[in-house]
């Protein structure tokens, strides 16, 4: 990207509510039921039918306005978007428009060069999804599908204070964390419950004003998003560099091709005419309630990790890693706190050998084979020296494929570490009687060579000796 | 002894009660009048005879039981506008002509609970938008005390049906007057009560902020007895309000003196009809003779009534009636083009040229660049004419005047000018735009034709209303008066 462009993002993300019935109906929210098996004749707009608000949807979009040090509107109103969709059943989507339940927040980044940055938000406000048209498959008609019709979605909206793909993406997976974390949105991109729309532009750097914006629609994967804000920032580039202008229009990301493309609009210069609406009274908050809210917010990411920095000693890298998701930090922590191991080595356990194992088996941790209590007790036998790195490992499958838990593979399998002196020292003078050529290299002063006077006692044991026993006896007998 | 189809609610209520009569034998003689006296009043858009008997039956069989509810076996009529399960329910327009709600409005279902024989839907302008019954797809209704004239609107069928004596009492809506302006131009007892009184849930909604659920009958006490079965909270409807439904019927026999009666000076100007000031002078005489004490109160904003629901309630009209848009139910335009056509030609073929004018108002007036201008100052006006009213209320218990300018005009007449049309409503719109409870009661005749005196009270004060209703009716006769053709 050339020097002098400085780009600027600011993301509308929409998250869906994890609520069981949908924000104005009874209706179930469940994904994938047949079409229109759950719309109820509220989801369907029919006539004489009202909205009553789900209770749930003001709980949670406090949650998140809490979480991002926003303000809670103490009185919020619901509005009328209005226009005409098939898949927009009473002609309207109510939305909030100019008092929205969350007002400015903000939170933390971590920006390119690794220092933290304030990013702000700008407000967050609830709205009914619409349904779905699908236009495939039907003998050229089209068909609609108003089971998503209702469903809850809080949208967030952040103030144009990206500056880079990057932060962008790090910026929407802190909010997919927190979300996560107050456990008010499964975070689910496969099935559209948390996506993203981009505004990007880009201005001379030194410039004040902002360029012409470019909205991208409907990216629902963090590496989309990363591409397509990417593939449109050079877009306008080039459009500038040649003289030209954008237009501020809405594109749709085709992630097969990589490109953006401009969206056959259906809302095209639509005037939405919102006002409030008359059926929903305004959502009256007080104090008691917000600090009622407040009082049952679990740990956030980020205090958590300075928690895990403090009282298990991690580094600020490996607490980071361990805090994104909350279920991979709670997995941690019943780890820690079961075992007499160190915290450190169930961290490393955690983000390497088991993370690598989770995302080979494309499971996330809750479905993890191997328990946070199995995990510690492997680290309890390292710890003790009933296993080295290397039989752990081999425990470690064996957990992980339903063998038990450590204590129980390490018996069936006879893995225990040979840490007795005597039993080892027989090996180590074999070893050294046997390669009197490199004793003579080592004592020469090719130090390297320990490793295989130390491979060679493994070899013969098995690998059961306890490799610091072996490497210490090495050397003293090597250079004695 | 009073025919059958002339008697009050109150009386059907005993004469059942005591046996006299059966709900299927009620049932029968007013469904032969309905097709009989009644055919040529239109005030049909659906007659439910076979229903009406099944259910009469039902009610019969409950009683026999030992389990008759508050309205058992008495026969209501709704207003085409509430839904009513498996059957049409059209609100008077070609855009529902075929629709079958799936569905009971809680209105309808309430009333159903407390054993209401339902004899069928009555006649309606279109969506409730009009204030002649000329608006309705399925043709006028006309004015039982002279079939050339109109029996006002919207709630049009409703009023004529109970006038004739086709029913003695019928459901209704009312956003500007739709139930008072109706109840005065045939001679009958129409109460709208405060906003969030009686559920909207299942009524087809024209302007959400002003429409509420009421009832057109021959007297007070036939409003307090049905007031008191549809009033109450109702959880799917977020605007009705959780207050104690109070039995108004209780109070009605509490005499009016010391009651403080507020008279409007501009009620009584240019505007109103010289027969009628004179209909509603001697009504507020004989109140004040009861012992109610008479006090000038001033709404210095009420000119600005009609101007102000005329921006409000298209606005609110142009989004409720997007839904009908020929994808899900209602009309559809044959073999369209595409979307856009389908659209077009849906709602152009399926909706009448007085509801698309508000719709198209509506639309303006919402916007962009048009909004601030016209709904927002349109909204602060409708807080300060609700602020008059308060005021007014710190000093009378209720105000009383016209309920219109003129009594019945003819069919016809005013269908070329919407505006002469809609300053119709000019006394009763305020109570919309103030949530406030109102009734419309006969009290006197000019040109032969009806007159109604009209009572607005602070919120929640439908107990009151009735009251004063129904000492002026122990007093007065003006309720009693049946046109001739349908004595």
């Amino acid at each position: 990207m050339s020097r002098d462009w400085e780009v600027v993002i600011g993301l509308e993300i929409h998250t869906q509510l994890a609520t069981r019935s949908k924000i104005f109906s009874g209706a179930s929210t469940a994904y994938g039921a047949a079409p229109n098996t759950q719309a109820c004749l509220v989801d369907l707009g029919y006539p004489g039918v009202l909205p009553v608000l789900n209770e749930q949807v003001v709980r949670m979009a406090t949650c998140f306005g809490l979480a991002v040090h926003a303000e809670i509107a103490r009185r919020s109103v619901f509005a009328r978007k209005n226009y005409f969709y098939p898949d927009l059943p009473k002609g309207y989507q109510i939305s909030q428009y100019e008092l929205p339940i969350v007002g400015r927040g903000e939170l933390f980044i971590e920006d390119d060069d690794g220092n933290e940055k304030r990013i702000g938000i700008t407000r967050a406000h609830l709205e009914e999804d619409a349904g779905k048209s699908i236009h495939e498959g039907l003998d050229g008609y089209s068909g609609i599908d108003l089971n998503r019709a209702g469903t809850p979605l809080l949208e967030i909206v952040s103030e144009p204070d990206l500056r880079s793909a990057k932060e962008a993406v790090s910026y929407m997976r802190k909010i997919h964390s927190i979300v996560r974390y107050l456990e008010i949105s499964d975070g689910n991109m496969q099935e559209g419950s948390f996506r993203c729309d981009a505004n990007v532009s880009v201005r001379p750097r030194g410039q004040k004003e902002l360029g012409t914006r470019a909205e991208l629609k409907n990216l629902n994967s963090f590496r989309f998003v990363e591409k397509a804000i990417n593939f449109e920032v050079e877009r306008q580039i080039e459009i500038l560099e040649d003289g030209g202008t954008v237009m501020q229009e809405t594109l749709l990301y085709d992630s097969d091709k990589d490109e953006t493309r401009p969206m056959r609009s259906k809302e095209e210069a639509n005037d939405y005419r919102y006002f409030p609406d008359p059926d929903l009274l305004p959502v009256e908050i007080d104090d008691a309630y917000i600090e009622a809210v407040r009082a049952s917010l679990p740990e956030m990411p980020d205090a958590k990790k300075l928690r895990f920095m403090k009282e298990y000693e991690l580094k600020i890298e490996d607490a980071a890693i361990l805090t994104a998701s909350r279920a991979l930090a709670d997995y941690f922590e019943s780890a820690a706190l079961a075992g007499g191991g160190s915290a450190q080595a169930v961290a490393n356990w955690v983000i390497g050998d088991l993370t690598g194992a989770l995302n080979k088996e494309g499971l996330d941790i809750e479905r993890s084979p191997v328990s946070a209590a199995q995990l510690a007790g492997l680290v309890q036998r390292i710890d003790d020296n009933t296993l080295s790195g290397k039989l752990a490992k081999e425990v470690f499958d064996g957990m992980w494929a339903g063998e038990g838990t450590a204590d129980e593979i390490i018996a069936a399998r006879g893995l225990r570490q040979i840490s007795d002196s005597s039993a080892i020292e027989a090996v180590v003078d074999r070893v050294i009687q046997a390669n009197p050529t490199q004793v003579a290299e080592f004592r020469a002063g090719k130090d390297k060579l320990i490793g295989f006077f130390v491979g060679q006692v493994m070899k013969e044991t098995g690998g059961k000796a306890n490799p610091g026993v072996v490497n210490k006896m090495l050397l003293d007998k090597l250079s004695g | 002894m009073t025919a059958l189809h002339r008697r009050s609610l109150v009386e059907l209520k005993s004469g059942l009660a005591s046996g006299e009569f059966s709900s299927v034998e009620l049932t029968e003689t007013l469904l032969a009048r309905i097709a009989g006296e009644g055919a040529g009043l239109n005030a049909f858009i659906t007659v439910l005879a076979d229903q009406a008997l099944v259910a009469a039956s039902a009610a019969d069989d409950a009683r026999a039981a030992g389990k008759a509810g508050v309205l058992n076996g008495l026969p209501i009529v709704h207003k085409d506008i509430f839904c009513m399960r498996d059957v049409r329910t059209t609100c008077g327009s070609r855009m529902l002509e075929n629709f079958v709600a799936p569905y009971d409005a809680t209105l309808v279902a309430r009333l159903s609970a407390a054993g209401a024989v339902v004899l069928g839907k009555s006649n309606m302008d279109e969506f409730a938008m009009g204030s002649s019954n000329e608006t309705s797809y399925f043709g006028p209704v006309r004015n039982p005390w002279d079939l050339e004239r109109s029996p006002g609107g919207s709630s049009g069928g409703s009023a004529a049906a109970v006038a004739a004596g086709l029913v003695p009492a019928a459901t209704g809506t009312d956003t500007g007057g739709s139930i008072r302006q109706p109840a005065a131009l045939t001679n009958t007892v129409g109460l709208k009560p405060t906003y969030g009184r009686v559920s909207r849930y299942g009524m087809i909604a024209f302007a959400s902020s002003l429409d509420q659920a009421g009832v057109i009958t021959r007297s007070a006490a036939d409003a307090a007895l049905l007031l008191g079965v549809m009033a109450g909270f109702d959880e799917r409807d977020s605007t009705s309000v959780d207050v104690p439904v109070p039995d108004y019927s209780d109070t009605l026999a509490t005499p009016v003196k010391g009651l403080r009666i507020g008279i409007v000076r501009q009620h009584f100007d240019e505007g109103l009809e010289s027969s009628c000031r004179s209909a509603v002078r001697e009504a507020l005489a004989t109140l004040e003779a009861q012992g109610a004490t008479l006090t000038e109160v001033d709404l210095p904003n009420l000119d600005y009534c009609v101007p102000t629901y005329y921006v409000v309630a298209p606005a609110e009209c142009s989004s409720n009636l997007s839904r009908f848009d020929g994808v899900r139910f209602g009309y559809r335009a044959e073999d369209p083009r595409d979307l856009l056509d389908l659209y077009c030609r849906s709602r152009g073929e399926g909706f009448g040229a007085e509801v698309k004018r508000r719709i198209m108002t509506g639309t303006y007036v919402l916007s962009a660049g048009y909004y601030d201008a016209y709904y927002l100052q349109a909204q602060k006006v409708r807080q300060l004419i609700a602020d008059d009213f308060a005021r007014a209320f710190a000093e009378v218990d209720v105000i009383a005047g016209p309920t219109t300018p003129t009594p019945a005009f003819k069919l016809g007449d005013k269908t070329d000018d919407p505006i002469t049309m809609y300053l119709n409503d000019i006394y009763t719109i305020g109570a919309n735009l103030a949530g406030l409870p109102a009734m419309s009661l006969p009290c006197g005749m000019a040109r032969q034709l009806p007159v109604g005196l009209h009572l607005v009270g602070p919120h929640w004060s439908e107990a009151r209303l009735l009251q004063l209703a129904h000492q002026y009716q122990l007093q007065t006769d003006w309720h009693l008066a049946t046109p001739e053709a349908y004595a």
